[in-house]
């Protein structure tokens, strides 16, 4: 307890959770509301403890009611108040669809300007823990697509914890993946961690011979791969998105220019993916700056399965990362 | 058609039934207008009148204070008109000017008016009562007496939001009125043929939502309803619905050859036309001569004039800003 910066040890989860909090307790108009984020304590136990701290009318357990508590969540932000939505998963986000996309993503350019939405949607997304095709999947990429909304993918402790308060102060629809495996991820965190910007992309690893470029879920796992082929002399940069819209696409430029080479890892499926668009992206930019084809590591294209063999055999692997990077490297080094 | 029994007594007033006629024929000469206007190119894509259903819109919104809320559909000029937005503005909407509402994004589907706090023109249906309940449970949660009147037509009640919504309402005791329009036909398809239980209260029942059949036809029934419902809504007892049991005697939009209903029973219902029997109603009564009728339409038919020329005078907003707002242009918190 010197005069180093004061860290203290935690997970995504108690991040997240000390966020909501801090949210709380900062601004009387934000409530949080979503399926069995009271009394059971959140899904994930996000929220455990809130309901305690801050009684049933801020954190409201909803029926299972994804449409309605969605859409009352936007209509809510309308009103004047700063929702913080809960959904289970990205998979039963599918049931409020229609309120993302044809309401939260619309009203404000249908109004000619008059109504914004300030809404916060928190939502699970990703595979890896053996809960099958229906809890599994990656459809960040997909709501990527939507004009309207914003879509941030936190995967460190600092973004779990400072992405939530930004997302409030933002005056439109934003959307949060937390990816379900980070949950338990521990680390050190400063005492005084708060907001954080969501507009640009951060390098986690700087690297000389080829870039990374991944987001949420794999970030971890693309660490690993980068650390595992410097031992062999290969010098990888890896660029955490943190937001798949608006995409930074100045960082994607910048490191692939640096570097010549890019592998992208994204859980999502290939076909019409966040990562195809990443690709595209460098082409329309730094086509002629290339040493060599673009690569990817996606999900394979099937829905997720539940033995826990397929199930790793069907998300990207830090070894298969590594084979990538060193396939690329060599082949076109 | 059942009335109420404990319906408060329509009020046969002077001023007040002139302004129910008034504004009944400002939608009715507006929209005879827009069917010109779209024959002559004027106005493209969707256009659904409420011709037939005038009734309804003017007789609830008189239940309505300024500070109320309205979530309203795509058939919905007359909601607006009745409303307080300016017929001009409306019109510019329609024909996508600048000047618009909506400055033209929406037109006649989407009339948004934040200063008479007109939720929109939602052309999902059963899209609009998930905002209708947020927008109620803001009001609630903030210490707001506000009612928030949610319009939709019969054929939401299909509609998995309406349940949603319904239950969500009820079970948080939310300042909402269900203001459902049966005009018997979902575009072509008949109640009957959709629905298993056709009587609509008895869905509101389920929920506990206090809920009674309204003559649609008939402008002082329908004010009286409003009023009483309204009245309890403000009370803080809750949610409550109302089914106006109405006609749409033009077709479902300007693309409608009318397979689905025959021509006899068009007619039928154009018996019951809600503007001349009311009208017959007042002269019947000593509250309106044929001079004060003919005044009135020639003072309608100069505001529609005026509306038309407005629109017409009305710019095209520049294609530079076609990406304009998509997201907020400054924080609004």
């Amino acid at each position: 307890m010197s005069g180093e910066a004061k860290t203290i040890r935690t997970t995504y989860r108690e991040a997240i959770r000390a966020a909501l909090r801090d949210a709380l307790q900062r601004d009387e108009r934000v409530f949080l509301m979503g399926e069995d984020v009271g009394r059971y304590g959140g899904c994930f136990a996000v929220s455990k403890g809130l309901l305690d701290e801050f009684g049933p009318e801020r954190i409201r357990d909803t029926p299972l009611s994804e449409a309605a508590f969605v859409g009352a969540g936007i209509g809510a932000a309308m009103g004047g108040a700063r929702p913080i939505v809960e959904i289970m998963t990205v998979n039963f986000s599918l049931l409020a669809l229609d309120q993302i996309v044809n309401n939260a993503a619309t009203i404000l350019h249908m109004s000619g300007g008059q109504f914004n939405i300030p809404l916060v949607i928190r939502m699970t997304t990703g595979a890896g823990r053996q809960l099958a095709a229906q809890h599994s999947h990656s459809l960040e990429g997909w709501y990527a697509h939507i004009p309207g909304i914003k879509v941030l993918v936190p995967a460190t402790l600092e973004d779990a914890r400072g992405m939530l308060w930004t997302a409030l102060e933002d005056p439109d629809p934003v959307l949060i993946f937390e990816h379900g495996s980070l949950y338990n991820m521990e680390g050190e965190l400063a005492v005084d961690a708060g907001p954080v910007e969501i507009h640009r992309a951060a390098v986690r690893r700087s690297g000389t011979d080829v870039s990374l470029i991944t987001y949420g879920g794999t970030l971890g796992k693309t660490l690993q791969a980068a650390q595992e082929v410097a031992a062999e002399g290969i010098s990888a940069e890896v660029v955490d998105l943190r937001t798949l819209r608006p995409l930074d696409t100045e960082t994607i430029i910048g490191t692939v220019g640096k570097t010549h080479r890019a592998v992208i890892v994204d859980e999502g499926w290939r076909s019409g993916s966040i990562s195809a668009e990443i690709m595209a992206r460098i082409m329309e930019n730094v086509f002629y700056e290339l040493d060599a084809p673009v690569a990817r590591l996606c999900s394979a294209e099937v829905p997720i399965p539940y033995p826990k063999h397929l199930e790793d055999s069907a998300i990207p692997q830090a070894a298969e990362i590594a084979a990538a990077i060193r396939q690329l490297v060599r082949k076109h080094g | 058609m059942t009335r109420s029994p404990k319906a408060t007594k329509p009020i046969l007033e002077r001023g007040n039934t002139h302004r129910l006629l008034r504004q009944m024929l400002r939608i009715r000469r507006f929209e005879e207008k827009c069917v010109e206007l779209y024959s002559a190119a004027k106005i493209r894509g969707f256009l659904h009148l409420y011709i037939g259903e005038e009734a309804v819109a003017v007789g609830a919104m008189q239940a309505l204070e300024a500070d109320d809320a309205i979530v309203a559909t795509y058939r919905e000029h007359g909601h607006a008109l009745a409303r307080g937005v300016s017929a001009a503005s409306i019109m510019a909407e329609i024909y996508g000017k600048v000047e618009g509402c909506s400055r033209g994004r929406g037109g006649s589907m989407h009339i948004f008016d934040a200063a008479t706090r007109f939720y929109g023109g939602n052309a999902i249906v059963g899209g609009g009562l998930p905002l209708a309940v947020g927008l109620a449970l803001a009001d609630k949660m903030q210490g707001r007496n506000r009612v928030t009147a949610c319009f939709f037509g019969e054929g939401a009640v299909a509609e998995g939001e309406f349940h949603e919504s319904m239950n969500l309402a009820a079970l948080w005791n939310l300042p909402v009125l269900f203001c459902c329009e049966n005009n018997l036909y979902a575009m072509g398809t008949a109640l009957e043929r959709s629905e298993s239980e056709t009587d609509l209260c008895l869905k509101a029942a389920a929920f506990e939502i206090p809920a009674w059949p309204v003559d649609g036809m008939d402008v002082l029934a329908v004010e009286a309803a409003a009023k009483r419902a309204a009245f309890a809504v403000r009370s803080g007892a809750g949610p409550h619905f109302l089914e106006f049991r109405t006609y749409r005697f033009r077709a479902h939009s300007m693309y409608d050859p009318e397979l689905y209903r025959t021509k006899e029973e068009v007619d039928v219902w154009k018996k019951r036309d809600p503007i001349p029997n009311f009208a017959t109603l007042l002269k019947g009564q000593g509250l309106l001569n044929d001079e004060e009728l003919t005044r009135m339409e020639e003072e309608v038919a100069a505001e529609i004039a005026q509306a038309v020329d407005f629109a017409e005078a009305g710019n095209w907003e520049a294609t530079e800003d076609l990406t304009r707002f998509v997201y907020s242009e400054e924080p609004k918190r």
